[in-house]
């Protein structure tokens, strides 16, 4: 008992006791409004942080997701300009975006050698060079109810919870079916052996472009399903996606992942992304300003990094 | 070392590239009839105005060579931009204070970010991130516009000239000599590309190799600085946004990649990332002599790193990350 505590990623104590200090300071969070608000807001980061998990654990970085959740926005309001029998064809539309994005990024690391760093960082550039000038450089169009509904409706009248936020059951879904493919597959697996030593999963009979191709569009498909669920609840604009890639590394990393190779995990990833939001919460109602976010948001990266490292040698793995 | 190549084939690469990109230049300008801007002043003209990423650059190139990356330039050049022209005041007299100042900034912020990456086994991705998000957060917390004012005095780097030749050309031109010769001719230069090329060697060979990471770190950190201080100097006065801005952070590391320094370290030199930053104003005179719009310039800018950086990866058939 005592050993698998000791074992217990710290991302989960952590994480309590930010919500400790969060509900001591405001006893609003412990109301259904306050906590569903707190898991809607939290959405979009977790969604796309198991998605770079995928990258991650792979041996790569996807710097190009948070332009992909802009030109998810732009583009969706363009092509939908208010139109509510459109929505169902966009979304399906933007997904497809997202696989040939991602599909494009594996293929430039893999076929044409080119570290994932700059692959995606030149993907990021395109995109939001595409983004900008399919807008002019303002936000275009409008999005109709049914499109926003992902984002902002609230089913209402529950038992227990009372309310709960269509942005938390699309997150409980997709990081469901996320960490069943990381955690219950053999793709999984793969994916794993691949970033822990890509020469052996090679010899193995690993498929490595495939598996990095699947990897890569988890990623930007879950950049568009977090894009979807911004446009519903933030509304849209042009820079609605920056740094979010940043955010979703330093979820996965605060939950333990490795960068350059494997072992990070979906449950860990999304503690971390609610470590990160939490955090923000925190100073928020602490009243401190928005740049010292990014003061705390930079210490815990490294330290982060820092504990695990220190873990990790001290376990002999 | 096995995967070392002669150092007069790594700059051959950017070499080509270039004249590629001049012939495409030329080619343009005749062709839309423009011929006026091909002067060999105008082409040197073209560096000129890359001063600040041209300076970021070279110290980016040190931070590559020895395997490890610096994303938290763009923001330490904020930093030194507003710390120096808050501290300078207009006034000439506090110049030199200004300057050692924000130099030793750029020392300390190199040190942290050595310690970090060499003591604690951080990743340098993550260990620079962090520092960026904390400088970034720092500075916004404490300014948010213009501050202080440059004196007249100061303002000569950026637009002093000497015999017709801008000085802050004359300083970046400076500054990639003294680069080089440091990298070619001193014990310290060539012990950056062991450490950079196998550090396991260099380590068993009995270099510290910490000294040799934290040494490229602090470098890289004060070119920054000296980047900021150019931009405070030109703009008159720093803002804490002029760093991100520029995306100095990622533009500096694709100059550098393009001039032909491999991002697995230990190959590579400063000429290749001046050529880098040649390469990429050309890219821009390039677009704007075609007439392309400023944001389908940024989709062609997007391939156009991707294809170079594609370009060396080829060459080299190692599997990188």
């Amino acid at each position: 008992m005592m050993d698998r505590l000791k074992q217990m990623n710290p991302v989960f104590l952590v994480l309590l006791l930010l919500f400790v200090a969060i509900a001591i300071l405001s006893p609003y969070f412990l109301q259904p409004t306050g906590y569903m608000n707190f898991l809607k807001r939290a959405a979009p980061i977790a969604i796309l942080a198991v998605g770079q998990l995928y990258v991650i654990n792979s041996g790569g970085f996807d710097l190009s997701a948070g332009a992909l959740v802009t030109l998810t926005v732009i583009g969706s309001s363009i092509l939908l300009d208010g139109e509510a029998s459109a929505t169902w064809w966009v979304i399906l539309a933007m997904l497809g975006v997202g696989v040939t994005v991602g599909t494009v990024n594996a293929l430039v690391v893999s076929w044409l050698r080119v570290p994932s760093i700059i692959a995606t960082l030149g993907m990021m550039i395109t995109l939001s060079g595409i983004a900008l000038t399919w807008s002019g450089g303002a936000p275009r169009g409008y999005l109709p109810e049914n499109f926003r509904f992902f984002g902002r409706f609230l089913i209402k009248d529950l038992p227990l919870i009372k309310i709960l936020p269509v942005a938390v059951i699309v997150m409980i879904v997709v990081c469901a079916l996320l960490w069943w493919l990381m955690h219950r597959t053999n793709y999984g697996k793969r994916l794993i052996a691949m970033g822990d030593n890509p020469k052996a999963a090679l010899l193995a009979g690993v498929p490595l472009t495939q598996t990095r191709i699947v990897a890569f569009a988890m990623s930007s498909i879950s950049a568009v399903i977090a894009g979807i669920l911004l446009g519903g609840f933030a509304g849209v604009s042009t820079d609605v996606g920056v740094g979010l890639e940043l955010q979703a590394i330093t979820a996965a990393v605060i939950g333990g992942a490795q960068l350059l190779g494997g072992r990070g995990t979906v449950g860990a990833t999304i503690a971390g992304a609610l470590v990160l939001q939490a955090m923000f919460t925190l100073l928020n109602i602490l009243g401190f300003p928005k740049p010292v976010r990014d003061v705390v948001q930079g210490l815990i990266l490294i330290s982060a990094v820092v504990i695990a490292g220190y873990r990790r040698r001290r376990s002999g793995g | 070392m096995k995967f070392q190549r002669p150092r007069n084939l790594t700059g051959l690469a950017p070499f080509l590239l270039l004249l590629v990109a001049v012939a495409i230049y030329v080619g343009v300008a005749v062709a839309t009839g423009q011929t006026q801007y091909l002067t060999a002043e105008n082409l040197l003209g073209l560096l000129g105005r890359s001063i600040a990423l041209g300076i970021t650059a070279v110290g980016q190139t040190f931070a590559i060579l020895i395997a490890s990356i610096d994303l938290s330039v763009a923001n330490l050049i904020s930093v030194a931009a507003v710390l120096g022209s808050s501290i300078m005041s207009g006034d000439p007299s506090m110049m030199l204070p200004a300057i050692v100042a924000v130099l030793a900034v750029g020392v300390v912020v190199g040190l942290i970010n050595g310690l970090i990456i060499t003591q604690f086994e951080v990743n340098p991705l993550i260990a620079t991130l962090g520092m960026a998000l904390v400088l970034q957060g720092l500075l916004s917390a404490a300014f948010n516009n213009f501050a202080g004012e440059v004196p007249e005095e100061f303002q000569v780097f950026a637009y002093g000239q000497v015999g017709g030749v801008s000085i802050s050309l004359i300083f970046l031109i400076g500054l990639t000599v003294a680069a080089w010769v440091f990298l070619r001719f001193t014990r310290a230069g060539s012990k950056i590309y062991s450490v950079g090329g196998n550090p396991d060697a260099a380590k068993l060979a009995g270099m510290r190799t910490t000294r040799v990471v934290i040494l490229a770190h602090v470098i890289c950190s004060v070119c920054a600085t000296i980047a900021g201080l150019y931009l405070a100097s030109r703009l008159r006065s720093g803002a804490p946004w002029i760093g991100r801005d520029g995306v100095y952070d990622l533009e500096s590391i694709a100059v550098v990649v393009i001039g032909g320094t491999a991002l697995s370290g230990g190959r590579g030199g400063v000429w290749g990332t001046l050529m880098g930053v040649m390469i990429f104003s050309l890219i821009d005179s390039i677009f704007n002599l075609a007439g392309v719009d400023a944001f389908a310039k940024q989709i062609l800018r997007g391939v156009i790193i991707v294809a170079a950086v594609a370009i060396y990866a080829m060459r080299s058939r190692r599997i990188e990350a």
